[in-house]
């Protein structure tokens, strides 16, 4: 079970993306972070703090679900239905641009209905997406502005992130077999 | 012809029997009862050790629909699931369409029952035109052409001056008069037992007492008129009450209760399956209270009859709204193996007891003959098989209809064989009887 | 100025689906389960509040509302909830259905059936009419309401209104007054309160009192000094009319003098008790004007968690069950 990124990688990676967005964006003007649940709203939350720290000013985030729009659903015969939670994005994305952040970027499945979801919020002026671990095998034409990792990996194969918020630990493993793709566990 | 039924035992309450007796039946009548009775060319049925020669049972309560509901039910399809459930004998309720409230129609009931030659069909006429409560009937022309009894049942004599009038008309030829006990502005449009059950599931109620009420006024008039009266399918503890009472005080009053009123209570709305249009039937399925109290009066004798209270309703008529789905179930195949199964069996009343419950006082109270198998009665005999595990199946009801709640049910105890007038008319394959 | 920081960490629920193909009633419910509706709510409410009130995950999806009963708040409720999921909705109300003619309700059931609708959100008068469909249907059912009987999505939309504004619902004093006797809302109500630990009190004059009402776990009072004394939560219950026709009052005057909730009444309630009321109102009946419109009154609240609640509800049911038997 390989350990492609510890703790301290995943820390460092971070705080370069940090740096990354505010050399590309000119600073953080009209910036705000919006993270799809789970792991991509604590990632989302630390790049906040980052950029407080290189800027000393605050990025607003916001939290998304994208459970609502997911391609999925609905598909099955029957079945349980996947969990729903609150999407918080307390201020306006009209004319913002957008730094839609998630932990792993894979079939862009994920992606495409954060896409959705977030332009039912408004009209951004952009949306940047930062993933910390870019595994490939893309089935729809999305593509990350910001990577953490790019990870060549084999469909086999599955990504797991694990964050201290929510796993106690920081640890992004790279694991033969990948876990069966199910309507409550749905990989990216 | 002759038959001798050989080496079974004899349950005959009325004769004082209950042990290992030969019967011997010649054409359509009792000819001796005794031990060893001698063969003299009688064709021989031996009598498997378990089952049970009884006198024919009689049902005193049960709905035919014919004329005017057929699709419901025949006078040859209710006959056909008397016998098959071990009556020998059942009395009809008025409400067909027409009333059988006229000579006519009682007539043309007989004539059906003739056809069928099944079971025997005791109509009951009515007490008012119509059942409509406002004039009586022809009660001697219906005594003429064969009623053994009147009623407006499907509801109350609508009061208690033409009830008081019916039983001294009808005390005239001996008639007792049957109600359907129920005060009407206290049953309001109940459809279901008023208790926590219905209140749960927002059925509205009657009370126990909404029958008492009716009950109390019965026995009231019974006692100023001196006429017999008689209380149907009985099923609150204060019904009775009343009725004890009403006994002691030496008042001519009998009473009747139907086997899903001893078996079952207001839980049944609820589970296994809720508003379950089959435990819909009034009187309603009652509380624990009343169910035990039912079984209390079986067990000391307060109770004079078991009568099912048939009413059989075609499926869809069923499939509705439990509000609006018509009260009743059929009994008449379900009735034996209940009374054997929750009574006997249960240790509240032994074989002989039953036998009264069934056959000896239905016969009494209407006046009929039979109940006994005294030399000269009618051959009417029910063989019982006490022990057999009987699986009671909806599907398999000779009635035309099929709304029992006792579907699926396993019971200790069925008919083996019914004989009316010295003919077979129903055999049980599985009870081992070969006649 | 500091950095955002996290509020919440996530929990995972108990439960993650309801393990029934219909909404029946708040009886067949596991509180778990009820705690998965309004959590799943919750996420639901936030939609109402974006510019585009609407995400597509009913989308394809059925929904027929069939009413038999008049009603404004929940068919409209139901309908909204319904066309924010997306999903396609169709109304047949009892004037224009064909029950007019003469059709059973279990023919009205089996010919919508056989169009295929995935849900049918159902309203009748006659307690128990979900249950006979969904013995019939394959379609989820989702009781609107049936007689006397239950209205789950009202107290699922009241336990939420509660909720949001107590932040728990065990260990509070609910007070139920009015006509209690023919009232569905007050029978789920009862239901998910006292499986939610709440500690229920029904008031009302004894001839509107349901048989043996406190077996169910509630207490029972027709006093209102009484049932309301320290009350976190008090629910009126509306007065009809024709209650008057069964002999069950004697003036809507007089019901208001006993039982009706005034200003001098409240103030024997604790000082953040909140108010409720299933609507629609009968003011000067049931309910004082001043208490309806004053400061405690959440009524308007519980219209709005209505859509939210009702919006869960057809999420969760939406996938069906596994294992479902055949009808």
């Amino acid at each position: 079970m390989p350990v492609v990124m510890d703790a301290d990688r995943i820390a460092r990676t971070l705080t370069r993306i940090a740096h990354e967005i505010v050399e590309r964006n000119r600073g953080v003007e009209d910036l705000a972070l919006v993270g799809v649940r789970t792991r991509g709203v604590h990632l989302a939350h630390r790049l906040a703090r980052s950029l407080h720290e290189i800027t000393g000013q605050d990025v607003p985030t916001g939290t998304l679900d994208i459970t609502l729009y997911r391609d999925d659903l609905m598909r099955h015969a029957v079945g349980p239905q996947p969990l729903v939670r609150r999407t918080e994005i307390p201020f306006s994305i009209d004319d913002r641009k957008i730094l839609l952040v998630d932990d792993v970027l894979y079939t862009g499945r994920t992606t495409r209905a954060a896409l959705d979801a977030l332009i039912d919020f408004g009209r951004p002026r952009n949306i940047q997406l930062i993933v910390l671990v870019d595994r490939g095998h893309r089935e729809l034409p999305i593509k990350a502005d910001y990577v953490g990792k790019s990870l060549p990996t084999s469909p086999e194969e599955s990504v797991q992130v694990y964050l201290q918020e929510s796993d106690s630990r920081d640890e992004v493993i790279l694991e033969a077999g990948s876990p069966p793709r199910t309507l409550a566990r749905w990989s990216a | 012809m002759k038959r001798l039924f050989k080496g079974g035992r004899v349950v005959d309450p009325a004769n004082g029997i209950d042990g290992v007796h030969d019967v011997l039946i010649d054409g359509d009548r009792i000819a001796a009862i005794g031990r060893d009775l001698p063969v003299d060319g009688a064709a021989v049925v031996e009598i498997p050790h378990g089952l049970v020669v009884c006198p024919g049972f009689i049902d005193m309560h049960v709905h035919l629909r014919e004329p005017g509901q057929e699709h419901k039910e025949t006078v040859a399809s209710g006959a056909a699931a008397a016998v098959a459930g071990g009556f020998t004998a059942v009395a009809c309720m008025p409400n067909t369409i027409p009333v059988n409230d006229d000579a006519n129609v009682t007539t043309y009931i007989l004539a059906k029952a003739a056809e069928a030659g099944l079971a025997r069909v005791y109509p009951i006429g009515a007490v008012s035109r119509g059942s409509k409560g406002a004039l009586l009937a022809d009660i001697a022309e219906l005594k003429q052409a064969g009623c053994v009894a009147i009623t407006d049942d499907g509801h109350p004599v609508a009061t208690a001056l033409l009830l008081r009038r019916a039983m001294e008309y009808a005390g005239m030829f001996g008639m007792p008069v049957i109600e359907h006990c129920e005060d009407p502005s206290l049953r309001g449009d109940g459809v279901a037992h008023e208790g926590y059950h219905a209140a749960m599931l927002g059925l509205r109620g009657m009370p126990g007492a909404c029958e008492a009420l009716g009950v109390e006024r019965g026995i009231l008039l019974s006692e100023l008129t001196g006429s017999a009266f008689h209380v149907a399918h009985m099923s609150a503890r204060a019904s009775l009450r009343a009725v004890r009472k009403g006994k002691e005080a030496g008042i001519r009053v009998t009473c009747e209760v139907a086997p899903h009123h001893f078996t079952l209570t207001d839980e049944s709305l609820a589970s296994p399956i809720p508003y379950d249009t089959n435990m819909k039937m009034n009187p309603p399925l009652r509380e624990a209270a009343d169910r035990d109290a039912m079984l209390a009066g079986i067990a000391d004798g307060s109770v004079d009859a078991i009568a099912t209270d048939h009413a059989p309703h075609h499926y869809d008529e069923k499939k509705v709204e439990f509000d609006r789905a018509p009260f009743g179930i059929v009994g008449l195949e379900t009735a034996v193996p209940l009374s054997l199964d929750r009574l006997v069996h249960a240790g509240l009343i032994r074989l002989p007891r039953l036998v009264e419950l069934l056959s000896v006082n239905p016969a009494r109270i209407l006046g009929v003959r039979g109940g006994s198998l005294s030399p000269g009665a009618p051959a009417d005999v029910t063989i019982v098989a006490p022990d057999l595990h009987v699986r009671i199946e909806a599907s398999r009801l000779r009635s035309r209809s099929r709304n029992t709640p006792f579907d699926g049910w396993q019971l200790q105890g069925g008919v083996a064989a019914t004989i009316v007038g010295g003919r077979p008319v129903f055999i049980n394959s599985d009870a081992g009887l070969a006649v | 100025m500091s950095a955002p920081v996290i509020t919440h960490v996530d929990e995972t629920p108990a439960v993650t689906s309801l393990r029934r193909k219909d909404l029946l009633g708040i009886a067949d419910l596991a509180p778990d389960e009820i705690s998965l509706i309004l959590d799943t709510a919750e996420a639901m409410k936030e939609i109402g509040s974006r510019p585009i009130k609407k995400v597509p995950a009913l989308r394809g999806k059925t929904v027929v509302n069939l009413f038999f009963e008049p009603s404004t708040r929940t068919r409209t409720s139901f309908e909204i909830a319904e066309k924010r999921l997306s999903a396609d909705t169709l109304n047949i109300a009892s004037a224009s259905s064909s029950v007019v003619k003469g059709e059973t309700l279990a023919d009205t059931a089996l010919n919508l059936e056989a169009m295929q609708p995935d849900m049918i959100v159902l309203r009748h008068p006659s307690s128990g009419a979900c249950h006979l469909l969904s013995r019939i249907c394959r379609s989820a059912i989702i009781n609107a309401g049936d007689g006397m009987h239950e209205h789950p999505t009202q107290a699922l939309l009241d336990a939420f209104t509660i909720r949001e504004r107590k932040k728990r619902l065990a260990g509070l004093k609910v007070a139920i007054i009015g006509d209690l006797l023919h009232s569905r809302v007050l029978r789920s109500n009862i239901h998910l309160l006292t499986k939610m630990g709440a500690d229920v009190w029904v008031c009302g004059p004894p001839t509107l009192f349901p048989t043996d009402i406190t077996r169910c776990g509630v207490r029972a009072t027709s006093a209102i000094e009484e049932a309301v004394a320290d009350a976190d939560v008090i629910m009126l219950l509306r007065i009809q009319l024709e209650r008057m026709e069964g002999a069950f009052l004697p003036s809507l005057r007089e019901y208001f003098n006993v039982c009706g909730m005034t200003e001098a009444r409240l103030r024997r309630a604790k000082p953040d008790v909140i108010i409720m009321h299933p609507g629609p109102m009968n003011r000067g009946v049931e309910i004082a004007s001043e208490v309806a419109d004053g400061p405690y009154s959440v009524i308007l609240d519980q219209v709005a968690n209505g859509v939210a609640v009702r919006m869960g509800v057809l999420y969760l049911l939406a996938g069906g069950v596994e294992h479902e038997t055949a009808v």
